[in-house]
């Protein structure tokens, strides 16, 4: 499938500071039972957005109240970069979690930290992983819990994030960044050696 | 003569699948066997069917459901709608693209990483890849497998291939002997919590070291398993006679001369003297003892006589917001001991600890008692076979007995995702792989730990030292 383009973009940034944010938080497994990539931005981060009171009986059946604690329920935060702690994306491989963030509208996530399954399906989809050092991490984070409106800009071509005053360059594969900056899939350039792992498959 | 530079086994195996290495590409690997379920396939499939294209090679795929399938009366549709429909999906594109399906009913179903292991479709030297994270488990048996999105299971579906950046090597060796009471989940939550749940990210694993050729295929298989855990990409062990002989004579293995003209070639598949890993870390089997967790991720884990750690004993600062939000999740004091602490249930099965070695430890050991009172016990087996296998041992009868119930094949209540969750405030002692918040259902609290310790919990109803049980 082939994806949106990413060259530079320029918004605000929603910070969620907690490290070692799971798959399981991202998306809980029980809206995993979709049958599409379509509309899972719906229960992104499901269980943190809403206070569960349980039910009578076990499981969903309880009530759900929007967390007002929750930085996703906080008007004062918007923008198209979440700006996570880090070990970010760790467990499950469910290419779910990578959906939910992208169909909410996010489009980068920054960290000091990516779990490896995630940062591929990440970068499988669209949506560009950004590692940042600890200290600029601190730095961004505290930009823009101070100051929601913090302008950031990302700048692929040029590997450069920008947040107000402070930049940071940041390491991306060439591979990897050519399919961002041109919405090439993994799957187009496999399909170009068909030859080639045809005689491997016979050969080997 | 051979000027050849040392390699890991990791490193062999990895060279001999690189279809393609070009400048600037990560490595186009070719696949050996691909594993598929319910959860992660059906956007993969839909992708094939947008290109019109089909699967590459439908005798290196295999299917089964496991992780959105009910553990009782399997027989009868799926109650839940979303759900049926996703397992119907499977049924629908094994089909149409022409996959071999081990369907609900069917004698091969389970754990899909329990049943290519005892199918003989897991063996050594392989690439093995599915749409799920504890892929690792393969790597038990000296092969390069790991867990990948549903983007790449379209690649693989469509390519027997997958681009990837070749990961650093890390090997863990672990040499003496285990103090009683001690089995291989304890050494890899004691592994995890020695080096935190990122210690291994962007690393593969390889275990070495006497406690780990000491175990059997079952627990090396638990070891693996839990490598994702840490974050590592996989975790292999290099293969030998436990391993050949586990194999031989299962149902899609090499059969006869075929075997042993197979083994001959498994056999070369060990580290040279002299290659180099970018980390190893070394860990004495006496410093082992039962292990629990306390906190919301595996590398927060602890010896099960140990206390809780305070805020101020957290080796890094940046830490503490999460730790504290972790022990009010958990419901637990910091500095507090989990010893007697009161449990509600008891979930004893996964692709960490399902397999027949599991069900026997656990049978062993709550033969003749019966379950505390406070407490509901599932024992779900990973597979078909090993249900069927436990009934022929009687296993079934001693927990009968005991007030567990015995259930069908699946993940159950590891995830979260099916009819199987734990209740929300409640307590669960679980021999799965992750204690993550709402794992095991909304607001559950997990203690992960060993079948053993699972057991003893079971019968005494609290978080029990099974060094201590009678």
């Amino acid at each position: 499938m082939s994806k949106d383009k990413f060259t530079t973009l320029k918004t605000t940034a929603v910070p969620l500071p907690n490290e070692n944010i799971d798959t399981d938080q991202i998306i809980p497994a029980r809206f995993l039972k979709a049958t599409t990539r379509e509309g899972f931005g719906d229960n992104l981060f499901r269980d943190w957005r809403y206070n569960l009171i349980p039910g009578p009986s076990p499981e969903e059946k309880g009530v759900e109240t929007p967390n007002k604690d929750f930085v996703l329920n906080d008007a004062k935060f918007s923008g198209k970069i979440l700006v996570a702690g880090k070990n970010f994306g760790c467990g499950s491989s469910r290419e779910h979690a990578a959906w939910a963030i992208y169909d909410y509208g996010f489009r980068v996530v920054v960290s000091s930290f990516f779990a490896d399954i995630f940062k591929n399906n990440a970068l499988n989809n669209g949506l560009l992983p950004i590692v940042v050092s600890d200290q600029f991490l601190k730095q961004v984070l505290q930009a823009v819990e101070e100051k929601p409106s913090t302008e950031i800009v990302v700048d692929l071509e040029n590997q450069i994030l920008q947040v107000g005053a402070v930049k940071e360059s940041f390491e991306i594969n060439t591979y990897k960044k050519t399919c961002m900056i041109n919405g090439y899939d993994d799957i187009d350039y496999l399909l170009s050696l068909n030859k080639e792992i045809r005689e491997f498959d016979i050969a080997h | 003569m051979s000027q050849l530079k040392p390699k890991t086994i990791f490193e062999k195996i990895w060279d001999s699948h690189v279809v393609k290495r070009a400048e600037d590409y990560p490595d186009a690997l070719f696949i050996d066997r691909h594993f598929i379920h319910e959860v992660t396939s059906p956007q993969a499939f839909d992708g094939l069917k947008k290109r019109g294209i089909q699967v590459f090679n439908t005798s290196r795929t295999t299917a089964t459901a496991d992780h959105n399938v009910p553990t009782k009366d399997q027989h009868l549709p799926i109650k839940e709608a979303l759900s049926r429909h996703q397992v119907e999906t499977l049924r629908k594109n094994c089909k149409e693209f022409g996959v071999e399906l081990y369907d609900l009913g069917h004698a091969y179903q389970g754990i899909v990483h329990i049943i290519g292991p005892e199918l003989g479709l897991t063996q050594p030297g392989m690439t093995i890849v599915c749409g799920d994270s504890h892929t690792s488990t393969h790597g038990a048996f000296g092969n390069i497998a790991f867990g990948i999105g549903t983007s790449e299971v379209e690649q693989v579906l469509a390519t027997q291939c997958i681009l990837q950046y070749k990961p650093k090597t890390m090997k863990i060796e672990i040499n003496g002997k285990l103090g009683k009471g001690v089995v291989s989940k304890d050494i890899i939550l004691y592994i995890i919590s020695k080096i935190s749940a990122s210690g291994a990210t962007g690393f593969f694993v390889e275990y070495a070291g006497d406690a780990i050729t000491n175990l059997s295929m079952e627990a090396r298989m638990t070891i693996c398993n839990m490598s994702i855990e840490m974050g590592a990409r996989g975790g292999l062990i290099a293969p030998d006679e436990t391993t050949f002989n586990y194999i031989r004579g299962r149902k899609f293995a090499p059969q006869g001369e075929a075997f042993d003209r197979k083994v001959e070639e498994w056999k070369k598949l060990t580290t040279d003297e002299g290659a180099n890993y970018d980390s190893v870390l070394k860990f004495d089997a006496a410093d082992i003892a039962p292990m629990i967790t306390y906190g919301t991720n595996p590398g927060m884990g602890m010896k099960v006589t140990d206390r809780i750690p305070t805020v101020t004993e957290l080796k890094e600062i940046s830490e503490q917001h999460s730790f504290t939000k972790s022990l009010e999740y958990m419901g637990l004091e910091p500095g507090s001991s989990l010893l007697g602490k009161a449990i509600d249930y008891v979930f004893i099965g996964s692709c960490t600890n399902a397999r027949i070695e599991d069900l026997r430890l656990v049978a062993d050991m709550v033969k003749g008692k019966t379950k505390a009172s406070n407490v509901e016990v599932w024992v779900v087996p990973g597979s078909k076979q090993v249900e069927e296998q436990a009934r022929r041992e009687g296993l079934d009868k001693i927990f009968e007995a005991a007030g567990f119930e015995l259930r069908s094949p699946g993940c159950s209540a590891c995830l979260g995702m099916n009819e199987d969750k734990v209740p929300a405030g409640k307590y669960c002692i679980s021999t799965s792989n992750r204690n993550f918040e709402g794992r095991q259902g909304p607001k559950s609290r997990t203690f992960l730990a060993s079948p053993l310790s699972a057991a003893a919990a079971a019968i005494t109803g609290r978080v029990t030292d099974v060094r201590e049980f009678e």
